[in-house]
């Protein structure tokens, strides 16, 4: 391992990369090869260390923590001069070091136990040796010299590890299948495709920390006797995937992957598969099906991957945060991981908070950790004071709960009686300006593309769910709508191939339950409560408040609105497109929207 | 018509040169049309029936994966192809005004190509990158946090 005396981090931030940020690294890297201090600086790049926009292009100095901020290629010679060669500090552009400024990952909160994001931010995700110092491998060691491969799987059984995907099967169960099932050829698999808008916890996983699920993946193969894997990442990740190669590189360069694996008789290799661009490729069956070549279709189940899988043979597939958690459990021990969490569901799961509360942005909670704790503790409340209306968990095939929900722990088993499912992690929090009706419809759009039309209830379901949910918003809802949806939501569900179609109608169905109220108004009243649904609400403006400063007249995109300056405006109702832009421009509060 | 079939001949035989690098057996296919999608912009009728020949499948296999994914296109593409997240979390920071600030300034809709060849407009799924919406990719540069008095500025970087 090379030491230098110093470490700039350059912050390659899209905004600073608009700046100029990759002009500057340039730069710099030829100042300091022409002043001979090439090997002693080293150069990385890193996400934002502050305000792009207030101080892009930027990067500090370690160890000093010098934030130099507002640079250009022309300063680098002089800041090259001054600061390692004079060791004077530019004034000019040093700024008052503020705290660095990660909107995905934040220092851990009150209430977080970081498990598998632990390592991120904290080591060179690129370089193997900074995992290493991080007890990176030792698991690996511990399980080749010490465990066998039936050792290694009561282990995992012990920990009572669940697979995070979403479904929650016994992880150890699942290797105990494959382990059992008949065959000399069997393949680990890492699933990778982590499909879900909004949920990005695996894509964290991979770029900062790709060795933790490397080395799992490895033990996984120890002990249900594979010598091949595959890492099935989706295209939309390409940092993702040049990280995971450059990771298996560097780990077959050290005898951690390939032949005689740290000097033993196990041998096991692992390939990167990119995805092309198919939501339902992350369904295990598809997956196999997309890795072999083909249409990336559902088939039915069993039988079983572990059983039949990958080109017929037992194979195992695992999501990446559960790779991640292996190595950690066979260090510090099964008793240690089964000690958070709740009775069935044990250990930590990360998430994608994200809507309208003030902390957003990846977090690792144990479970058993009620949704107002994430909501309130660690997500910061409601932004702007506002009232809580629904959190929805689980991605788009999971559910919205209401308020009087937020007391539930968060296991496996609470949140699907409670109509709603974990998923992979992704939890949006809404507060009271969000229509139910609306988000259902969203939600209902999203699958409806994504179905990949193998099976009939699926395609055609989803469609007309969609359509349905598309009157109800428009306008056209009438009371036997209410029963089709129920009705076909609970066929949609018990008939589907796989778990895209059987999850599908959960937005729905979630939505209908605790917030028929929503749908009632839409309906009955054809008023959108939440002032969401365009073509429910008109806007009025308010002949107290206006002043007359003309200010949405001018902006109105059709010209609906009249008045005379300094004179209360009127908006003509029918040429009005509710587009809502003088809601936005109006400084008086004057505009009104029943 | 003399260039036409020099053209040919050249696609070809970068066609041969992708299939031999990346391999012909069955579980090659996607990388393979990944390939071609990245070097020719799609996948013509032309390569369809020379892959046929080179990895022993019938046409309708071919082109019934081409078709399914994404990211594969069967049909021709611009220069630059320009991908906007339509996810949740970049529609509700702003994505939705970005994205007409975007079909504006190109005068395209989602799935179209310039008449100069030199944009395509395609939406695509949650990139990840949900901490820094709306996001942009113009082939693969990524702009975040984009907003819509930037568009112009994004597209005039690709002249």
């Amino acid at each position: 391992m090379a030491f230098y005396r110093s470490t700039v981090l350059v912050s390659v931030d899209p905004v600073c990369i608009e700046k100029g940020a990759y002009e500057l690294i340039d730069s710099l890297q030829d100042e300091l090869i022409k002043q001979g201090l090439i090997d002693e600086v080293q150069i990385l790049e890193t996400t934002r260390l502050g305000d792009p926009q207030v101080y892009g292009p930027d990067l500090t100095i370690y160890p000093e923590g010098t934030h130099y901020t507002n640079l250009t290629y022309y300063d680098i010679p002089r800041l090259v001069e001054e600061h390692f060669i004079k060791g004077r500090i530019l004034k000019q552009y040093a700024a008052v070091m503020t705290d660095a400024i990660d909107e995905e990952l934040t220092a851990p909160k009150t209430k977080e136990i970081r498990v598998v994001l632990q390592n991120i931010g904290e080591i060179d995700p690129r370089n193997i040796e900074d995992y290493f110092a991080f007890d990176g491998y030792m698991a690996l060691g511990k399980v080749l010299t010490e465990m066998s491969p039936d050792d290694v799987i009561q282990e995992i059984l012990d920990a009572k590890l669940r697979g995070r995907g979403g479904a929650g099967f016994p992880t150890g169960l699942k290797w105990r299948f494959a382990k059992q099932a008949e065959g000399d050829v069997k393949y680990i698999i890492c699933n990778a495709d982590e499909g879900d808008p909004g949920a990005f916890m695996n894509r964290r996983v991979l770029e900062g920390d790709p060795h933790s699920v490397i080395e799992g993946m490895i033990i996984a193969a120890y002990a249900v006797g594979s010598s091949q894997g595959y890492i099935y990442c989706r295209a939309e990740y390409p940092i993702a995937v040049s990280t995971l190669n450059l990771a298996i590189k560097q780990a077959r360069s050290f005898g951690l992957l390939g032949k005689n694996i740290l000097g033993t008789d196990f041998s096991f290799d692992l390939e990167v598969r990119v995805g092309a661009g198919a939501f339902v490729c992350g369904e295990e069956t598809a997956l196999l099906a997309s890795i072999e070549g083909k249409r990336g279709e559902p088939r039915a189940r069993p039988p079983f991957p572990a059983v039949k899988g990958l080109w017929g043979k037992p194979t195992n597939i695992n999501n990446v945060e559960t790779y991640a958690n292996v190595p950690r459990i066979i260090l510090k021990g099964a008793e240690w991981f089964s000690s958070m969490g709740t009775e069935k569901s044990k250990g930590t799961k990360t998430f994608a908070l994200a809507g309208d509360v003030n902390n957003t942005g990846l977090i690792e909670v144990p479970f058993g950790i009620a949704l107002r704790e994430i909501s309130y503790d660690v997500g910061g409340g409601i932004k702007g004071n506002k009232k809580f209306k629904a959190v929805q968990t689980g991605g788009p095939m999971g559910g919205c709960l209401p308020e009087s929900y937020l007391d539930l722990p968060v296991d496996y088993e609470t949140l699907g009686e409670a109509g709603s499912i974990m998923g992979s992690g992704g939890m949006i929090v809404m507060d009271e300006d969000t229509c139910m009706v609306d988000i259902a419809r969203f939600f209902m759009e999203f699958t409806q593309d994504e179905s990949c039309g193998k099976c009939v209830p699926c395609r055609v379901g989803t469609h007309r769910l969609l359509e349905i949910l598309e009157g109800i918003c428009d306008g056209h809802g009438t009371e036997e709508d209410l029963e089709e949806l129920q009705e076909l939501s609970d066929q949609i569900r018990k008939n589907s191939l796989c778990g895209l179609g059987q999850g599908a109608p959960n937005p729905v169905v979630s939505t209908l339950k605790h917030f028929m109220d929503e749908y009632k108004a839409h309906i009955y009243e054809k008023r959108c409560p939440a002032k969401v649904c365009r073509s429910l609400i008109t806007f009025e403006i308010l002949d107290g408040p206006c002043t007359g400063c003309t200010v949405c007249a001018r902006n109105c995109p059709v010209n609906a609105i009249s008045g005379e300056r300094k004179e209360t405006h009127v908006i003509d109702q029918d040429a009005c497109i509710k587009c809502g832009i003088c809601y936005q421009v109006c400084q008086f509060d004057a505009i009104q929207i029943t | 018509m003399v260039s036409d079939q020099i053209k040919e001949t050249e696609q070809l035989e970068d066609i041969r040169e992708i299939v031999e690098k990346i391999g012909s057996t069955r579980a090659d296919l996607i990388p393979v049309l990944q390939e071609i999608t990245n070097k020719f912009g799609y996948i013509s009728q032309l390569a369809i029936k020379e892959l046929s020949d080179l990895m022993s499948l019938p046409t309708k296999e071919i082109l019934s994966v081409a078709t399914f994914y994404r990211m594969l296109s069967t049909q021709p593409r611009g220069e630059h192809i320009i991908q906007f997240c339509e996810s949740a979390p970049c529609h509700v920071v702003g994505g939705r005004e970005v994205f007409s600030a975007l079909q504006d300034a190109l005068g395209l809709e989602p799935g179209q190509t310039s008449a100069d060849n030199k944009w395509t407009l395609l939406t695509t799924s949650c990139l990840g990158v949900c901490g820094i919406g709306p996001v942009i990719l113009v082939d693969t540069d990524m702009y975040g946090n984009v907003t819509s008095d930037q568009v112009k500025n994004i597209l005039s970087r690709y002249d």
